[in-house]
């Protein structure tokens, strides 16, 4: 039997027209919808803010959803004791800014009192789990939400947007939740809580175009600037207390920026003369590396790093 | 120390209008060994969305397991199957989402597993599909799961249906062997009401026709996958005469009435002491200040006095942006409440006709007592009868009494409370809904309406009907 000819496969010029809102507008409207969302189906929300780029974000995101009424839930950091001092303060100024409550768990406290042990390796990133899990207990938290990203790893692009968690916070890829239409399931039992991310669907260049289109500021360290560092796991890392260099890594002063920042332990900076947020958006634009696989070393230790901590109760 | 805020949201104000890329939604979809994972990974890598670090770990894996061939040695498959299990096994357990943008457009990829005990997967990717790409080997023609995607990606209504007929290096680029399954593959979009079917030879493994139109297939002179991709309409998008294609509906997620807590500047807080404004995302239409609005339940009328998008005051507003409609008349309306353009709901029931995409392993007994979300509301209902099941070899609709995971049927269900129910095929957001267990939370199934009960109460105007009384 023969096939009706292919006229009927031309790429068709005219509807061209139609499209009204731009790629920004509509994934922050998908957020918006998401933190909405959250907070009308659950009882005790929180915000995992770290001062970071993407939690940045999330926190702007959920000012414009609940605009002009203050933001309806608290901020949680996990702080591990190797964050970068100019990122706790700019943490701090921002949640003074937008009036809303910050809640510290320190890594430092478990490893005083034996709950936790030093890592061999000195990076303090998977240590983050237990205070975090003890953090969302403590505070009876029903939601949490992330600025995780799909495109930031393989196993996070396996994520529901609505992550269900049992009560010792671990995921389980294999028996998630269809997500359907936008039509978030957000019941739980008892002891389960459920992770939420609002901007599961954005790319880094989206997270960048986003803060320039909307004026966010952040830490200093995003942008080109000059630090002492060293050369090691084909990174720069900054030279301080708890990263020192070894005797034979010579220490230099370049201009760099952090794509990311997390713990100084585990955490490198790029060669870069990008000092505003347009260069950024440039920069990330025509970048060949992703930003984990540039300055994440914990995330290099396997190819599923972070599944294996996810499965623990990372978020 | 409010300041900042209101100062950075009104910022963004000139932003709003501001011309950018396009967002565009696909899932792709296929049995086992098509070549799926395959399709995605040259997808990403020719349209340079892989980046240096990915490709050198997938590098050094594919030649650990001694990968080699024409793809120059890489195994794509390893670029999206993220889990330890998956590469272990060579299979995809998960829907993995991808990004990735070409000049022309951004891209989100739902890449939907094909084994038959995770079609729910290939559901999940569907529903917010703006294409969905199936895929076929060539040397096996359309099999079992094609025709149970094909249903699926029919019965939820994806706006753009893409064969790619993969393997066609196989056939050695054969004009007469791709006739006989596009042939096919009509045969089968055809009995299941797709009205329109885009075909395309490829091979995922070679290239051939996937970015770049192939010289080897000189017989097809269609677009390339991906101008395809580049070039299709949006869901969201209007006719051809500039107007939304569905009438407005807002299903109210949230009700905002800050009560003087505001963050906006001191001198202007008094003006927002009485604020109250009903927060949701457009779920379809549009909507201008001035539009006369009814809002269910209740059946009340009002007019839109306001649209606020985050301090900014829009004109109008349409789908998919979240905003917080402000109305003239004081209004009972609740989260779960749809505000909707006047004359334009179907009246209210209790009953309701739907076809079920069963999803959980647990199977589904008549007389169920479940959850339902329509919306933003949520409420009990009974799955009081399943009258059918849709046979995926004939694609008719057989006599069942019961449901299994994977199985697509036709049930009968009462609601606890009235609803303005409406047709999927009128209204792609509003006729869709998650049967969910009371108990677990676990989502059951993915529903869509297919036709409303006898209306309780009459409706707001529109059709037969609305007159009738309990």
């Amino acid at each position: 039997m023969r096939a009706p000819p292919m006229t009927t496969l031309q790429v068709s010029a005219a509807p061209q027209t139609a499209h009204r809102l731009s790629e920004l507008d509509v994934l922050e409207s998908e957020a918006i919808h998401i933190i909405r969302e959250v907070v009308a189906e659950f009882e005790r929300p929180v915000l995992l803010f770290s001062g970071g780029k993407d939690s940045v974000v999330v926190l702007h995101l959920a000012a414009k959803a609940f605009w002009p009424g203050r933001i309806p839930f608290s901020l949680l950091h996990v702080d591990t004791g190797h964050n970068f001092p100019e990122v706790l303060e700019f943490r701090d100024k921002t949640v003074a800014a937008h009036g809303v409550r910050l809640t510290v768990a320190k890594v430092e406290d478990y490893i005083a009192d034996g709950r936790l042990a030093e890592r061999a390796d000195g990076t303090r990133n998977p240590l983050q789990t237990l205070p975090l899990l003890d953090a969302i207990a403590a505070g009876r938290h029903d939601a949490v939400f992330g600025g995780a990203r799909r495109d930031e790893d393989k196993a996070r692009a396996k994520e529901r947007i609505l992550s269900l968690r049992d009560e010792f916070g671990q995921w389980d890829p294999r028996n998630q939740r269809p997500e359907l239409w936008n039509l978030y399931n957000g019941r739980h039992t008892v002891g389960q809580h459920v992770r939420a991310f609002p901007i599961s669907n954005w790319t880094e260049l989206n997270v960048w175009r986003y803060i320039e289109r909307e004026n966010i500021e952040l830490p200093p360290l995003y942008y080109a600037h000059e630090r002492e560092v060293y050369r090691r796991d084909d990174m720069w890392r900054a030279v301080s207390p708890v990263s020192p260099a070894r005797a034979d890594e010579p220490i230099e002063l370049r201009t760099v920026r952090y794509r990311t920042v997390g713990d100084m332990s585990c955490t490198g900076a790029v060669d870069s003369a990008a000092a505003s947020v347009a260069d950024v958006v440039r920069e990330v634009g025509v970048s060949t590396i992703t930003e984990r696989g540039a300055t994440r070393a914990d995330d290099r230790i396997s190819e599923a790093a972070m599944e294996d901590r996810k499965k623990e109760g990372y978020f | 120390m409010t300041l900042t805020i209101e100062t950075q949201i009104l910022a963004s104000e000139a932003a709003v209008a501001a011309p950018e890329g396009t967002l565009f939604r696909f899932a792709t979809a296929g049995s086992v060994d098509d070549g799926k994972s395959t399709l995605v990974g040259r997808l990403l890598h020719d349209s340079k969305a892989i980046l240096a670090d990915q490709l050198e770990a997938v590098t050094r894996t594919s030649t650990e397991r001694g990968f080699g061939g024409e793809s120059g040695g890489i195994d794509f498959a390893l670029l999206t199957d993220g889990l330890r299990a998956e590469r272990e096994q060579g299979i995809t357990i998960d829907v993995a989402y991808r990004y990735f943008a070409t000049p022309a457009r951004s891209f989100i990829l739902a890449d939907c597993p094909g084994h038959v005990q995770y079609t729910r997967n290939m559901v999940t990717g569907a529903t917010t599909a703006d294409a969905v790409i199936m895929l076929i080997d060539a040397r096996k023609g359309v099999l079992e799961q094609t025709r149970r995607h094909l249903s699926v990606v029919a019965l939820l209504r994806v706006p753009h249906v893409i064969v790619a007929v993969n393997k066609i290096d196989l056939l050695d680029y054969d004009e007469a062997a791709y006739r006989e399954v596009e042939a096919s593959v009509r045969l089968v979009t055809a009995e299941l009401g797709i009205a329109e079917v885009l075909v395309i030879p490829v091979s995922a493994l070679v290239g051939d026709n996937v970015v770049d139109r192939s010289e080897r297939t000189p017989w097809y002179n269609g677009p390339s996958l991906l101008e395809l991709l580049e070039t299709l309409t949006v869901i969201d998008d209007l006719d051809e005469r500039g107007q939304a294609t569905e009438a407005f509906r807002l299903p109210v997620q949230l009700v905002l009435r800050p009560q003087g807590a505001v963050v906006v500047a001191p001198e202007l807080s008094d003006s927002y002491r009485d604020y109250r404004a009903y927060a949701g995302q457009v779920a379809s239409g549009s909507i201008k200040v001035g539009d006369t609005v009814s809002v269910e339940p209740g059946g009340g009328t009002s007019t839109v006095t306001g649209i606020d998008f985050a301090g900014v005051a829009l004109d109008e507003a349409f789908a998919p942006q979240s905003i917080a409609l402000r109305l003239a008349d004081d209004l009972d309306v609740a989260r779960g409440a749809v505000i909707a353009a006047v004359d334009t709901l179907p009246p209210i029931t209790r009953t309701l006709e739907a076809d079920l995409f069963w999803l959980d392993p647990r199977p589904l007994a008549p007389g169920a007592r479940v959850l339902v979300k329509f919306g933003t509301t949520v409420m009990q209902a009974l799955i009081s009868e399943v009258t059918g099941r849709l046979d995926l070899t004939t694609l008719a609709v057989e006599p069942a009494r019961t449901l299994a995971v994977n199985d697509i049927g036709q049930a009968s269900i009462r609601l606890s409370r009235d609803l303005p129910v409406e047709r999927y095929s009128q209204n792609r957001r509003s006729g869709a809904f998650l049967v969910i267990h009371p108990q677990d939370g676990a989502t059951l199934a993915a529903g869509i309406v297919t036709a409303p009960g006898e209306p309780t109460r009459g409706g707001d105007g529109s059709g037969a009907g609305s007159e009738v009384s309990p």
